[in-house]
């Protein structure tokens, strides 16, 4: 009775076992892709009336503000 | 070109809450809005530590790629700004934000919420308007008088920073090298990248 069982359960998990597993070599088909920004344009930080577009004198500007965070620069460490 | 960017020490932040107080003052951020707060860690057991979070201003940012509408933009020197006028307020952003940074306004008497406002490095907004509407929107355009923003101008210990990327992180990896602990920067990741491309400063031997 086993035996005579035994087989039709094999085939039947074999099936199951292709079925569940058929979609697994599937490649992926989702691709990300950034969308178009819809609002106003951005002004750039140097086009400002202190200035006026330029922007070397803007990054030295930034960069000697930003440097000023640094208290080893201003009290060298012992 | 500057690429601005935050970097909060949490080995240096006291939790006074200065720049948070600053932000809010200066922008007048309405009530119940924070675009800035203190996150303390392990609050009053020893060895805790605090830190200021705010938008960081992704390199590759979550709130750009889920936003419905692409109303977020970079601007010139990698701000992370978003307008107001195309903003639907659907909290998108907020979910995918790692760090909480988008805010939303209670608007109107049944509480319905109203479009996102989140920190934008004291550099205004998008759009050519008015500067008393640009401010009312937006808040403060420190960048464009060559300041930084004032939650980092404000912090007495000096634990944030603010300004070009590789500046304070040069500023911060010359802290580690002195003090010889404290290599660790909460958020770097995300907010710089992969380690690859802007690996965080590694702590060195160096005098205690």
């Amino acid at each position: 009775m086993m035996r005579k069982l035994a087989k039709p359960a094999a085939v039947l998990a074999a099936f199951a076992l292709v079925f569940s597993l058929s979609a697994c070599g599937e490649k992926k088909v989702t691709t990300y892709e950034p969308g178009k920004y819809s609002g106003a344009p951005v002004a750039a930080p140097w086009d400002s009336p202190q200035f006026g577009g330029k922007q070397a004198q803007w990054e030295a500007a930034i960069q000697a503000r930003t440097q000023g965070q640094n208290d080893y620069s201003r009290i060298p460490a012992k | 070109m500057a690429r601005m960017k935050f970097i909060c020490d949490a080995n240096r932040c006291i939790e006074c809450n200065g720049c948070v107080t600053a932000c809010k003052n200066a922008n007048e951020v309405p009530w119940g809005v924070n675009r800035r707060r203190v996150v303390t860690l392990n609050d009053g057991a020893p060895g805790e530590r605090s830190i200021s979070v705010a938008c960081m201003h992704c390199s590759d940012a979550p709130c750009m790629a889920v936003c419905p509408v692409d109303c977020f933009v970079r601007s010139e020197d990698g701000v992370v700004l978003h307008d107001k006028d195309q903003c639907i307020g659907c909290g998108y952003c907020l979910y995918a934000c790692p760090f909480g940074a988008p805010q939303f306004p209670q608007a109107g008497a049944f509480g319905v919420r109203g479009k996102m406002d989140k920190c934008t490095f004291c550099q205004g907004g998008p759009g050519k308007a008015s500067a008393e509407e640009q401010f009312s929107k937006y808040g403060q355009n420190r960048i464009a008088e060559g300041k930084l923003p004032l939650c980092a101008e404000m912090c007495s210990t000096k634990a944030l920073l603010a300004g070009d990327g590789d500046v304070i992180a040069n500023i911060f990896r010359e802290r580690v090298t002195i003090r010889g602990k404290g290599a660790e920067v909460i958020g770097w990741a995300t907010a710089y990248g992969t380690p690859k491309a802007g690996a965080a400063p590694a702590a060195t031997e160096g005098k205690k």
